[in-house]
């Protein structure tokens, strides 16, 4: 079955929200025995096709949430469906069109890398035996191991095993991928190919959602973000409309800041200060052109203006809070 | 899996080694006839009269100790050291059901329980061949049989060791369900063996002593009577059962329910 059939046959028949979201939790809960409340009334959505960055600082309860999604842990409360089947009840049907990266790699240290994928294939009642070891050459191929294939698990570096954890959740066409932190112990050129990897997925249809502390990557190839922050959802949506949500600045670099700041306040910019010899002001819905002719006008010489989107990353700190700790 | 990692080969190749040393210790020192009366004495006085006994005398040493012993190594890594490195997570996503994963690494340590005892079996008597003549056996019961009849004898001696083994191989099993730790789920199955056999050696506590899984082991003796006693054995069949069902139940229930977070 290629990626397309599985697209076509999981296509959503009718219009109903459930069949269009490929993951949708509902007041998901965890409480660990110590009393520690790791996902609190989780409301994950996640369309089909997207590529959904789950974003959050270490100890927010992102891997927490993936390992209730694939089964490992059972939820103290709340309701989840995958594919549009409810989980765990379901397990059986649906976790072999998803593939999964938990928490890195891991696999046994005294077998090759094609053995060990050989192995986990064997363990797949839904797998076809005699396909198996064509499959297991393209995952190989696919995340760049071919050449490192035969060697023992153990003499693999840090990349090398996430390249393998990665091919093993490819070792069958899958409809859903859930990656927990892809990119971890990659080098640049690494990170670069997992995110083309994740980009190439995501336009053959798959659906992909992919946790990660580093917002950089997820950014540049995510449709879709959800935020969490201490085991709570705080934002989550697509990318255009998280970019909407946010303050647009303007920051003019001239000679005489104070009269530029003068400018834009009353132009009625927001917030109109002056940092670093440089006036900034929050835009709101004044055209930039206005702004530049203002301050013209008013014979401040401007020697750079800028319009200035938020990164991501200022984004997540403002929805996440400040501060180094980890949460609980 | 199991035969392939060394150390599991190792034990396999102590485990061949035992009675090969028989052998030679019994060569080398004296060709006495059977001494002592109880049934270690009379099994090492039967090797100089028929090489077959050196198996028998081999499995008798091994049953004890070394058996449960490799059986724990095996049993006691089975799930606690998929745990213990993480392959346990990928086995379920894939998914492997949870059931089915305690069923798949039961069959394997019954492989082990038999091939453990077989190895020990078939080098005996090898060994045997090689050292000390091979015509009719006597049995312990004093009746001759014919050497290929002291084999079948020899055969159900050793099933009767894989069957009791996999009693073993049950709690090791269960005990593995309830720690990330291989080493020590392997210490405990061992423990409990040995525990087993210390409450068995205590006079005082007779009344329990049918129902501890360790008392039947040295039973097999009975098999080679003339004819054969089959109630010890017997018991010792069912006892065993009712271990294995027991633990493997506890370890269901156990693993069913269980967060992985490892």
């Amino acid at each position: 079955m290629s990626v397309a059939e599985a697209q076509a046959r999981s296509a959503p028949s009718d219009a109903s929200a459930s069949a269009e979201l490929a993951i949708e939790s509902a007041a998901l809960t965890k409480r660990f025995r110590s009393g520690q409340v790791a996902v609190d009334t989780l409301e994950l959505r996640v369309p089909r096709g997207a590529v959904y960055g789950f974003l959050g600082p270490n100890g927010s309860g992102k891997t927490t949430t993936i390992r209730m999604l694939l089964g490992l842990i059972f939820p103290t409360s709340g309701r989840y469906s995958m594919l549009g089947a409810a989980l765990p009840a379901s397990a059986g049907s649906v976790l072999p069109r998803v593939g999964a990266l938990v928490e890195g790699p891991a696999f046994h240290p005294y077998l090759s890398g094609r053995a060990n994928l050989a192995r986990l294939d064997a363990a797949d009642l839904t797998a076809t035996g005699r396909t198996a070891p064509r499959r297991i050459d393209e995952a190989l191929e696919r995340v760049g191991l071919t050449a490192a294939a035969g060697k023992r698990y153990r003499h693999y570096s840090l990349g090398m095993r996430q390249r393998l954890g990665i091919a093993a959740a490819l070792l069958q066409p899958r409809e859903l991928l859930l990656l927990d932190e892809p990119t971890n112990g990659l080098d640049p050129q690494g990170t670069r190919e997992v995110r083309h990897l994740i980009h190439q997925l995501g336009r053959e249809g798959v659906t992909v959602f992919v946790s990660s502390h580093l917002l950089a990557e997820v950014e540049q190839v995510c449709t879709h973000v959800g935020v969490m922050s201490t085991g709570r959802m705080v934002w989550q949506g697509s990318l255009p409309e998280l970019a909407a949500q946010q303050r647009v600045r303007v920051r003019v670099t001239t000679s005489d800041p104070q009269a530029a700041r003068d400018v834009l306040a009353r132009l009625g910019l927001g917030e109109p200060t002056v940092v670093d010899g440089e006036a900034l002001a929050v835009l709101g819905s004044i055209d930039p052109e206005r702004i530049v002719e203002a301050l013209v006008e008013a014979g401040v010489g401007v020697r750079g203006f800028v319009v200035e989107k938020p990164r991501l990353e200022d984004v997540f700190v403002s929805l996440t809070g400040e501060g180094f700790d980890v949460s609980g | 899996m199991i035969f392939r990692r060394r150390r599991n080969q190792a034990i396999l190749g102590v485990l061949a080694a035992i009675p090969i040393l028989i052998a030679i210790s019994v060569k080398v020192t004296d060709h006495g006839s059977r001494r002592g009366n109880d049934n270690a004495g009379a099994l090492f006085g039967s090797i100089a009269d028929n090489g077959v006994f050196v198996a028998f005398a081999a499995l008798f040493v091994v049953l004890t100790v070394f058996l449960p012993m490799a059986i724990s190594v095996v049993a006691g890594d089975s799930v606690s050291g998929e745990a213990n490195i993480g392959t346990l997570r990928y086995l379920l996503t894939v998914p492997v059901s949870r059931p089915r994963l305690l069923a798949v690494k039961y069959t394997g340590i019954l492989s082990w329980c038999l091939v453990t005892p077989l190895t020990v079996g078939v080098v005996g008597v090898l060994a045997g061949l090689a050292l000390f003549p091979s015509g009719s056996v006597v049995l312990l019961s004093g009746t001759q049989v014919p050497y290929v009849d002291g084999l079948g004898r020899l055969l159900l001696t050793i099933l009767y060791a894989a069957l009791m083994m996999a009693a073993v191989g049950a709690i090791g099993l269960f005990v593995s369900t309830l720690t990330e730790v291989p080493i020590a789920a392997m210490a405990t199955t061992l423990a409990l063996s040995i525990t087993s056999a210390v409450l068995d050696a205590i006079p005082q506590l007779g009344g329990i002593h049918p129902w501890l899984f360790s008392h039947y082991w040295l039973r097999f003796a009975d098999l080679l009577r003339d004819p054969l006693q089959f109630d010890g054995v017997e018991k010792g069949v069912l006892v065993t059962l009712g271990y294995v069902l027991v633990f493997l139940t506890l370890g269901w229930a156990r693993l069913g329910g269980k967060d992985i977070s490892s």
